[in-house]
């Protein structure tokens, strides 16, 4: 039987991780279906269709999945299940969300955040933050698995021509309301998809001083991130946060300021390819897993730090 | 408004685990442990509502081994009425400790279920989302705020893209971020009367539920060491580093 895999999408566009979640799918199995759940959501559709890994794509119209409500989606994804011997999808606030209720109706033990496919019933998944990797075999007849984005590279996008077929709608669940999303817009590259990530810590002491990272951000054409004390101290908004109950990211280069280095916070970003810390504190935990470390006070380091760039001929972007 | 609030039992939070040898699991023996943090999250904001008169009980419970009751304990102690200890050796996926908090919520009819979003052991991030499902209940995950009105809630939840508002009517579930607000510390009076409190123990066998494993952990192994590092001099090596020697801006 196939592979369904529960496309990430905001209505017009497909959301970036959809493309890596594709590649675990196929890694699965090679026949792989997905389904789009939305409103007005052709353009979204459609692009699902052209990605070459999809075999073909369903899709579902109501009004009451505009805004991707788990309580609305789980029974959609319930009643097309019985065609398939797994339900992929990624494993961010989305997918957590959204699996689980799925996998609780069809009576499946989940599989949470795979980083890697080992055969259809066998999967590696990190616990305790990272700190220890578990390969999990599953029994369930039906399978329902979330997986960590950034452990799977994005499938190619352009190329293929699934075929696309309208499913029926589920009824509306009428005890959950939307009320509103603030998403916080910014011109910087998307925080789990960045090349290059400078995250700030609580040794920033106040949001202000968070300008110094924004520069720096600017000049590399970096995402920003923070540490949850430094979201909690109120420096930054919680879309910031890399760690164990935030973001998990992978880019070829971190930067870390006056971050100590919790196991929250390492669980979120030491898979990085180059990682650098720069902190006054010498024992911080954070150096452990630095490949370049700079035990330096971070408000002097900084200033010079934009410095130095300055003075190349040229930056990678 | 009646508040049934699941804790778990986990390794400390600060705890550097180690794998076991043998690869069967990471070592709990003579380990700290404690109550998952966000699951302190979830006492706290029930016996918040409670002290603002919106709430009438709070009933804390877990699912677990004998010591799994400590974590009840420390909730008593900070405000929850009464505790539930459901009794099961050995460790339970996600789905079958949601079938077990689904018997126990038909008896209790309690009209809210908070929890923690994840446990910081298993990081699966599941059991909230699967009793609700069982229930056919409402679900607010990831919650960072909660206002209660009447029969509703409105809940803020901590999503990818920034924040999500969401109003549930109850019966509902809630999941906890660590966000949601600053768990207090047990005042030593409190202590000594939360030992009087009264703690219900039901075996799991007697709930009538399946709870067999379905998946099978084949092996635990330490993740890959990352190479030592160096320590740089100051900025301008820094720099100089990341251009020729990293290739990385």
């Amino acid at each position: 039987m196939a592979v369904l895999l529960i496309a990430e999408h905001n209505n017009k566009a497909l959301r970036p991780f959809t493309l890596n979640a594709a590649t675990a799918a196929s890694q699965i199995d090679t026949d792989v279906h997905a389904v789009v759940i939305g409103q007005n959501s052709a353009d979204a559709v459609k692009q699902l269709s052209e990605l070459p890994v999809i075999k073909k794509v369903l899709s579902v119209e109501a009004a009451h999945y505009e805004n991707f409500t788990a309580e609305n989606f789980a029974p959609v994804i319930v009643k097309l299940a019985e065609n398939y011997s797994h339900i992929v999808c990624s494993a961010n606030t989305f997918g957590k969300n959204l699996m689980p209720r799925i996998a609780a109706h069809l009576d499946t033990s989940q599989v949470s955040d795979i980083i890697k496919v080992i055969s259809p019933d066998t999967f590696l998944r990190p616990i305790y933050a990272g700190n220890a990797f578990a390969t999990i075999k599953s029994n369930d007849a039906k399978k329902c698995i979330t997986i960590r984005p950034t452990s799977f590279d994005p499938c190619e996008s352009t190329g293929g021509s699934a075929q696309i077929e309208k499913v029926d709608a589920s009824d509306e669940f009428s005890n959950t309301k939307f009320i509103k999303r603030e998403e916080i817009k910014s011109d910087r590259p998307e925080l789990g998809t960045a090349r290059i990530v400078v995250s700030g810590g609580r040794g920033m002491q106040s949001g202000d001083n968070f300008k110094l990272i924004t520069e720096i951000a600017d000049k590399l054409g970096a995402a920003i991130g923070a540490s949850r004390a430094a979201v909690d101290a109120g420096y930054i908004s919680n879309d910031h946060q890399v760690g164990q109950t935030g973001k998990v990211v992978v880019p070829d280069l971190y930067i870390a300021v006056g971050i100590s280095g919790a196991i929250q916070h390492l669980a979120g970003m030491k898979e990085s390819k180059v990682i650098v810390a720069i902190n006054k504190d010498g024992e911080a935990p954070i150096f452990s897993v630095a490949d370049y470390g700079l035990e330096a006070d971070l408000f002097e380091a900084l200033p010079q730090f934009m410095e130095e760039l300055n003075k190349l001929n040229t930056i990678q972007k | 408004m009646k508040i049934l609030v699941a804790v778990k039992r986990v390794i400390d939070y600060n705890v550097q685990i180690r794998v076991k040898e043998d690869g069967s699991g990471v070592v709990t023996d003579n380990v700290k442990m404690s109550t998952n943090p966000p699951d302190d999250n979830a006492i706290e904001e029930a016996v918040k509502i409670k002290e603002a008169g919106k709430a009438t009980e709070v009933v804390a419970i877990t699912v677990g081994e004998q010591k799994a009751q400590e974590t009840v304990r420390k909730a008593l102690a900070v405000g929850a009425d009464r505790g539930i200890h459901v009794k099961v050796d050995g460790i339970l996926e996600p789905l079958a400790v949601s079938k077990i908090l689904q018997k126990v919520v038909d008896k209790e009819k309690p009209d809210l279920v908070f929890m923690g979003k994840q446990a910081i052991d298993d990081d699966c991030n599941q059991t909230g989302q699967m009793l609700s499902a069982l229930l056919n209940w409402p679900q607010a995950t990831f919650a960072s705020k909660i206002d209660v009105k009447d029969n509703k809630l409105e809940v803020t939840r901590e999503i990818d893209e920034g924040l999500e508002t969401i109003e549930i009517n109850v019966p509902a579930i809630v999941t906890c971020d660590l966000r949601l607000n600053e768990p207090r510390y047990a005042s030593l009076p409190n202590i000594m009367k939360a030992k009087k409190k009264p703690i219900e123990e039901i075996a799991a066998s007697d709930l009538g539920v399946d709870v067999s494993p379905r998946l099978e952990q084949l092996k635990v192994e330490e993740p890959p060491k990352r190479k030592a590092g160096i320590k740089v001099a100051n900025v301008a090596e820094l720099v100089q580093k990341l251009k020729n020697e990293a290739k990385v801006i």
